[in-house]
């Protein structure tokens, strides 16, 4: 996944990027695993500091699967620090740059979540079960967002 | 030719340089060939 460019560009522009293997890096493998339950590999995390898990991704994934889940895991990093409209914006990339992926569909009640966080009107929800019915209708996502409508 | 990731191991590090620059940490828990 990593020597994909993209991937490559994605993480060193937007994250502090830690790797920790399990064999080379046994001690710290078990002390951090430990401390964010990772008893798996490949595991990969986004998180906000001190230790606020905001995303985990577990096992392999494609390369643009794997690009949308971390552009994903940006946009709840925004979301858990309560910067709504930037956070819209990045769920609204990830629908738009990777929308075959799965992360697209919680990229888009995510994005709705968002408005409705950044703006406190009740019609961005609505909106957005109308806009599952267009796309993503068969996503558990839109089983989600369906209470909205 | 694409940038590399400069990845660290060093975690308490990065908690420091990701609170400067306003960025989240990606933490790859790994087993791959090195």
């Amino acid at each position: 996944m990593y020597p994909q460019a993209e991937i490559a560009q994605l993480v060193t522009d937007r994250f502090v990027p830690v790797r920790v293997h399990v064999k080379k890096d046994a001690d710290e493998f078990q002390r951090l695993g430990g401390m964010f339950d990772a008893q798996w590999t490949p595991t990969t995390l986004v998180i906000d500091p001190p230790s606020t898990e905001r995303h985990r991704i577990e096992g392999f994934l494609p390369k643009d699967d794997f690009a949308s889940q971390l552009a994903l895991g940006l946009g709840k990093a925004a979301f858990g620090r309560g910067a709504f409209e930037e956070a819209e914006r990045t769920f609204e990339d990830v629908i738009r740059n990777y929308p075959q992926t799965d992360a697209a569909p919680e990229a888009q009640y995510w994005a709705g979540v968002s408005r409705y966080k950044a703006t406190g009107n009740a019609s961005a929800l609505a909106d957005t079960t109308k806009r599952f019915k267009e796309r993503y209708a068969d996503s558990t996502w839109a089983k989600k967002a369906s209470v909205w409508g | 030719m694409a940038e590399q990731i400069r990845w660290s191991n060093d975690f308490n590090a990065a908690l420091r340089t990701a609170q400067q620059a306003g960025k989240p940490i990606l933490l790859d828990f790994s087993a791959a060939p090195m």
